[in-house]
This record gives C-alpha cells, structure tokens and sequence, in this order.
C-alpha cells in the first residue's frame, strides 16, 4: 500500500458536489435578483399578511355560509369519487396495455405515448379545456380529474405490472387458458393490492384537487372559496380551508386502514 | 400434505376478518358511486354539444400566433425563476422540520406531531388556493408565486425527506457518537451521507412537479406564464393559448427528460 493510500482524508473533497451547490448558490441569488424584492414591498406585505390574518379570525360559522359550503364540499367529493372510478377503470386496459412484458411493443409505445400527453397538462389547464367542451358545472370537473388519474394510475400500474413473476402467468398459460383467464388467474392475484394502493393515493389527491377546479369553472367547493376570496370575505376563505384541511385528513386516514386491509 | 382423505377443512385465500373488510369497502364505495351518480349536477345538452365544441376550441387554435412568442418567452423564464426558487425555499423550511419529524433523532412526540401537522396542512391546500392567500399578502406576481409554491412543496419534502432520515442506519451515527463528536458533525457526516441520495431525488421530483404547477399559477395572479395565459382566455385569443399550451408540454417534456437524466446520473 502507497503512502498516499494511507494517508487520505477520512472525508475527502468532493469538487463536483461543491461546484454543483455552488452554481446553485449564484442562481438563486440571481433569480431573486429578477425578482424585485425590496425592504418597503416586504414591509408592506406584512402589514398586508396582518389584516388578512384579522379579517380571517374569527372563522365565519353562519349558517347560510355553512349551509352554502356544505353544498359545494359535497360536490367536490362526488366530483373525485367518480373522476377516481371513471379513470381507475380506463386505466386498468391502459395500464396493461403500456405493461411491456404483456403488450407488443406497437401497442405499449403507443399507450405509453398516450400517457405522456395525459400527463403532461396540470389538471386546471386540462379543466379550462373542457369547462370550454363541456361548460362550467361538476362535469368539466370530473372529466379534467379523469384525465390526471388516467396519467398517474395507468403508469404506475403499467411498472407494476412489469415487475410480476412471470412463473404463474407461465403456469396459467401452460393450462391452455385464454388470454383473460391468464390475466385473471395470473396478473391480477399479483398485483391486485398495488393497484388498490394506487386508486387509494390517486383518490386522495383528487380529492385535493376537486377543491380547486372550481376556480377555473370545474364545480366543487373551488367556486364558493374564490367568491368569497374576491369580495374579501376572509373568514369564510379560512372556514373554507379548515374544512378542507379536515377533509383531508380523515381521508388519508381512511385510505390508509384500506391500504392496511388490502395488503 | 400429510391428513388427505377425508380432511374437511377447505383451503381459503383470506380468512373471514379479510373477507368481511374488503366487503365492507367494496360495498361501501358502490354506494358512494351510485350516491355520487344520482346526486351531481350534470346538465346532458352540454355533453351532447361537446364533440362540436371541442372541434372549434382546436379549430381556433391553429394556426398558433407566433407574434406572440416573446411574451410567452419571458414569462416562461419567469414560471422556471419560480419553480425553482420555490423548491430551494421549500427545501430550507422543510430540512429543520424533517428532523423534528423523524423518529429517530426526536424523541419528543409533540414536536414530531407538531411537524406533521405542518406537513398535512401544506399538502392539503392546493398551490392555487394558496397562491389566491400570498396575492392577498404580496400582491400580484412572481413573489406570490414563490411562495406558494414553497409553502406547498413543504409537506412533500419534509414528509419524505423525513421518512429517509428515519431508515438511517444507527451504527455511523453511535460511531461518531462514541467519538465525542458534537450534534452537528453528527448531523453532517452521521445522517447526511445517509440520507443524500434520497435528499436530491425528492428536490429533484418536486421541482419537477413545480414547474407544472407554477405555470398555473398565473390564472389567480401569481405570475409566470399563467398571466398570459388567463390574458388570453379572457380575450379569447385561442391562436395565444395554442401556442402557450404547446409550449408548457415542450417545457414539461424537457423537464422529464433532464430529471431522469441528472437521476441516473447521481442516485
């Protein structure tokens, strides 16, 4: 051993690391250049922060308000109740179709190619798309919701499937069984609790996401909430966002103990 | 098998508690399906002129307005500024908080509950409606934008950049330990190293998700190319919006291509 081996650092320099946290470093610092921030924009906006925050205390609990959000919370559930039902059942063939170890590849590039575009557009982009096809209401919704759970579900589902044993759908198939028995007895069995994980998660995050495409024209609770934003209505925007908030949380609480039954 | 014959017990793929739960959701969720079917508000002579009305959206679109390409170029610098601005913000913020969340550095439960409340509330608030909040503070623009992109990207970093220190191993950790070594060279050479790997993959999925999401955030005022893209739908200038949209799916293509790259590179 050289003398050199022996006496090395016991945490030697990384320069790539250094130089990459140091490009950083110089971005950030210009891009918050670009920014125009100043002492009098950062004073003014904490005086700006403190009267909303008192505006917004204490939450409105009136009842017409509470009896109008109700309204719009309900739609935003039935709204990612079924955006997750619709798109969890048309990304079942998607996702098998992009699955390359089941598909010819034609077929799983272009499914794949499919998915990309699905994927690419933020849902409100996708919800002004359609409150334009179909018109404002819940439908424009669930339709812009169907779209990013068909982008999520289907592509996680297709590398799930991808990840299979192939002895069991061997097996199957060595029976002389079909093509929707093979999937049945040798796909499904195998991936079934992954698949239920995943329309639990996209559940979750339609839910999230139904509050919002009310501010574009999608129905839900969104309509309410920017309404009540733009004549400054703040303690019915914080009641609003509580609700949400406590929405949430009992369902990603729920979608857990599902997770947890499924496993 | 040795008891075959006449055995009467019957092999069954779940036991009954199995069987019971997954009922129990399974006919739950057909009610909600149906509750939801019967209940919202769908008015069907919308759906029937669809076909029509999607032909004419994409029918005004092209050909795109190509005049229009220097606007959509500096706000799209601008989406980018606060995409990543966001992220390194949400990344500042969410550091302390991932260690206050993670098991195995604080054992004091209602700091860890304190931390997680602040992760659920940030992921819960979509970044529109939290950037509807910092337009109210900063007013309109990037700042806003900045912001919220950051204060929604907390719960997603610290949550799974907490997860990672949780499944450190402790042995480097007592090493150090051993060595009478203070809390921070702990931190730096103990955890971090540890923990690296998993720290740029969840930044670098973030900022991914962030440049999608900042390019909304426009519609309600937070700047970027969102702004001139609601300028446009409100003018109905469809020939603007076709050329914004084609570019926010190049830009989100290339971001795809990068992340995976720079992932394979370093992960």
């Amino acid at each position: 051993m050289s003398a050199s081996t022996l006496a090395r650092a016991a945490f030697p320099p990384d320069w790539t690391k250094r130089f990459v946290w140091i490009g950083l470093a110089i971005y950030t610092v210009y891009a918050i250049s670009t920014l125009d921030i100043d002492g009098a924009r950062i004073a003014r906006g904490m005086a700006n922060a403190a009267r909303l925050f008192d505006r917004m205390f204490p939450p409105n609990l009136q009842p017409d308000k509470l009896e109008l959000i109700k309204d719009g919370m309900i739609e935003s559930i039935q709204i990612a109740i079924l955006a997750t039902f619709v798109g969890v059942l048309l990304s079942l063939p998607m996702g098998l179709a992009a699955a390359r170890n089941l598909a010819p590849p034609w077929v799983s590039w272009t499914a794949r190619a499919i998915i990309a575009v699905l994927r690419s557009f933020h849902p409100v982009i996708v919800a002004i798309l359609f409150v334009k096809a179909v018109g404002f209401g819940a439908l424009a919704g669930i339709l812009a919701l169907i779209v990013s759970t068909m982008g999520f579900v289907s592509k996680l589902f297709a590398e799930v499937v991808e990840e299979i044993s192939a002895k069991q759908v061997e097996a199957v198939r060595a029976t002389g069984a079909s093509f929707f028995a093979v999937l049945i007895f040798g796909v499904f069995p195998q991936v079934m609790a992954r698949f239920v994980g995943l329309t639990v998660y996209q559940f979750d995050s339609n839910l999230r996401n139904s509050t919002m495409v009310g501010i574009v024209g999608g129905g839900g609770i969104g309509a309410p909430l920017f309404t009540a934003y733009q004549r400054f209505d703040y303690d019915v925007v914080l009641t609003i966002l509580l609700i949400i908030i406590g929405l949430i949380m009992i369902a990603e609480f729920v979608s857990a103990r599902i997770r947890r039954i499924f496993q | 098998m040795m008891e075959t014959g006449n055995d009467p017990r019957v092999w069954t793929r779940f036991t009954p508690a199995e069987r019971i739960g997954r009922s129990i959701v399974y006919i739950v969720s057909a009610i909600a399906i149906v509750w939801s079917l019967q209940t919202v508000e769908i008015i069907p002579e919308f759906l029937y002129d669809a076909p029509e009305q999607t032909a004419d959206l994409f029918a005004r679109m092209w050909p795109f307005d190509l005049k229009f390409w220097p606007v959509v170029w500096s706000t799209l610098v601008e989406t980018f500024h606060i995409a990543t601005l966001g992220t390194i913000l949400a990344i500042l913020l969410a550091l302390p908080l991932s260690f206050l969340a993670a098991r195995n550095f604080t054992a004091n439960p209602i700091l860890r509950w304190i931390a997680q409340f602040i992760f659920v509330s940030s992921r819960s608030v979509n970044s529109l409606i939290w950037a509807l909040l910092f337009v109210a503070i900063f007013g309109p623009g990037a700042l806003a934008g900045v912001f919220s992109i950051a204060v929604r990207s907390i719960g997603f970093v610290g949550k799974l950049f907490g997860e990672a220190l949780e499944e450190a191993h402790q042995g480097p950790i007592e090493a150090l330990t051993a060595t009478g070594a203070p809390r921070a060279a702990i931190l730096l050479k103990g955890y971090w190293p540890q923990a690296e790997p998993a720290f740029w993959s969840v930044a670098l999925l973030r900022w991914d998700i962030n440049i999608r999401e900042s390019a909304v955030l426009g519609l309600v005022g937070a700047g970027g190319i969102g702004v001139a893209l609601d300028a446009a739908l409100n003018n109905l200038y469809w020939d603007q919006v076709g050329l914004m949209l084609a570019t926010i799916f190049a830009v989100v293509v290339v971001t795809e291509i990068v992340t995976s790259f720079v992932r394979s590179r370093i992960i």
